[in-house]
């Protein structure tokens, strides 16, 4: 097997191998949400709620944990 | 961070890089128009000696409008939609501010000395990449300040998750940056050699490498210039003008991995039948093909998002650039990948039907998303509402007919023009020669310049309208910007 022939093997190989971490990566997004572990969807009022006066929909924890002054 | 003061974002990078998209666009749709013209009417490119051939004029077209006005609509949105929903304000940290400031005067810098140098007839003669090699490095810093300016951002925000409009901005940055690197790899030939002006230089690569990392480039250009920020864009404007959430935020993550995967490969497409190995060219057709799912994921997504809210088509002008606008990304994105296609491709290629593509994909999604985009910044950067929402109507249907009349009149003298290049006789002979298609096609040309100049006149109407609402525009509340619909002006 000469080194083109190698690089083919690998290139196909590496593209099957991404495509199935997308398709799992698909898979956990909607698993995610069925099981309740993750609401995604929420995230989408990120562009609505968007005020700088308004509470943030996840805090940073560090802030959180900064005392005020 | 400090929160014990009433904190409002700042806006005064993104309102410095509002106006150099007006003013870039204006400069590179002239351009664009006056050489659509010269197609059509070739005694236009003696009007001014050297400097207004269409050689000459073509690189400050397609480098104003992609490098100038669509550059400069991304970062100024990313200086207004960055801290939004980041929830943090540039006015926290006296270090992005300055950081911010020097992105923008060295771009400033950066794309006057482009305009000057090509005018001058400085190129590297690699199509987008026309810059010479002091120029390229003056892009990195600029490049490099704007990354500074991402991440710095993200490093102090207040939202912990990152909304999937940073994810694309982020997208584009890491993508450009590898892109431009690679591609604008060059030899100064005075440095090396002693030969040449001291700006002079060539490629880095040679004959067909060459060609392969040119496409590479060229055609992620198109991705990581004219579709990640504008994705970025469009998930944050057409939702928050709307005030609908986007449809599905999952369908959001997985077009944007989607996209990421398939489009670096698809570069391809633009060298078939040349002399790259032909699985490289099969490679990039059947990627070019697969990226109608990504790309539609994120159109579908966009036009979902008005479900139930269909009227605001009628009585919002905005929603009106931001839907057409994606419909046009499902038009363009789909016409991409049909002429990638080998069989498609050997009658299209080098034919009008690829500028054709070329302007329903930048007139019709990305300038249609950049007006919509400062239109609806306009309000909240200034306190001012909207001045004419009628003459928004007005440049809206002069736009639209200005685009069909273009990608329609370039459908057909494309496809005449690939039908007569390849009929032959009876005995094999070429039946046309040259000048009959260019006969034929003249009409055809000018149509298409027409078209151009509708889209411009839009553009007057667009920079008219943003000064008017800057100068005169009725002043706003806190109150009255804090709403979904931009505010705007009847009359």
């Amino acid at each position: 097997m000469d080194l083109g022939q190698i690089q083919a093997y690998a290139y196909f190989f590496f593209t099957a191998f991404l495509v199935i971490v997308l398709y799992a990566y698909i898979f956990h997004l909607y698993r995610a949400q069925k099981k309740g572990t993750r609401d995604y969807e929420k995230y989408g009022n990120l562009a609505l709620d968007d005020e700088v006066s308004t509470k943030p929909l996840e805090k940073i924890e560090e802030s959180e944990e900064t005392p005020k002054k | 961070m400090g929160n014990q003061n009433p904190l409002a974002y700042d806006y005064t990078v993104a309102k410095l890089f509002l106006f150099t998209t007006v003013l870039f666009g204006i400069i590179g749709m002239t351009v664009g128009v006056l050489i659509a013209f010269q197609m059509a009417f070739p005694e236009l490119n003696y009007l001014f000696g050297e400097y207004a051939t269409f050689s000459r004029l073509r690189p400050i077209h397609t480098n104003g409008v992609a490098f100038g006005f669509t550059v400069s609509g991304i970062f100024a949105s990313w200086y207004y939609v960055g801290q939004r929903v980041l929830k943090v304000s540039m006015a926290e940290s006296k270090f992005l501010m300055t950081v911010g400031k020097l992105h923008f005067a060295v771009y400033v810098l950066t794309i006057l000395l482009a305009v000057v140098t090509l005018f001058m007839g400085i190129t590297t003669s690699k199509e987008y990449s026309e810059l010479e090699w002091p120029l390229d490095l003056l892009v990195v810093v600029f490049w490099v300040l704007w990354g500074v300016s991402i991440f710095g951002l993200i490093g102090i925000r207040r939202e912990r998750t990152l909304y999937i409009s940073i994810w694309y901005y982020i997208a584009a940055f890491l993508a450009v940056a590898m892109l431009f690197l690679f591609n604008n790899m060059a030899v100064p030939t005075a440095i090396v050699s002693g030969h040449g002006d001291w700006f002079h230089s060539v490629s880095w690569y040679a004959g067909t490498n060459d060609a392969l990392v040119q496409w590479w480039f060229g055609h992620n250009a198109v991705a990581f210039v004219f579709t990640t920020p504008i994705v970025a864009m469009i998930y944050y404007f057409l939702p928050k003008e709307s005030g609908q959430a986007v449809y599905s935020y999952k369908l959001s993550l997985l077009s944007f991995w989607g996209l990421m995967f398939v489009y670096l490969w698809a570069g391809g497409h633009h060298l078939i039948y040349s002399t790259v190995p032909d699985w490289m060219q099969t490679m990039g057709s059947v990627f070019s093909v697969v990226l109608i799912l990504p790309s539609w994921g994120s159109a579908i997504n966009m036009l979902l998002t008005m479900k139930g809210e269909w009227q605001q088509l009628q009585t919002n002008p905005l929603i009106k650039f931001m839907v057409l606008g994606s419909t046009f990304y499902m038009l363009s994105t789909l016409e991409g990948p049909i002429q990638a296609i080998k069989s498609v491709n050997a009658l299209a290629h080098f034919t009008d039907w690829i500028p054709g593509h070329v302007h329903d994909g930048t007139l019709g999604w990305v300038g249609f998303m950049v007006i919509a985009a400062m239109y609806h910044m306009t309000p909240r950067l200034f306190k001012k509402e909207l001045y004419s929402k009628s003459l928004m109507e007005t440049q809206f249907w002069l736009q639209t007919t200005g685009i069909v009349l273009y990608f329609s009149s370039m459908w057909i003298a494309g496809i005449t023009q690939g039908m007569m290049w390849r009929a032959t006789d009876e005995f094999g002979n070429l039946s046309y020669s040259f000048i009959d298609t260019v006969v034929v096609l003249h009409p055809y040309y000018t149509i298409r310049a027409i078209g151009g100049l509708l889209y411009l006149v839009g553009i007057f109407i667009w920079a008219y309208n943003l000064y008017k609402t800057i100068k005169v525009g009725r002043d706003l509340s806190d109150k009255e910007i804090n709403v979904n619909a931009s505010p705007m002006s009847a009359n």
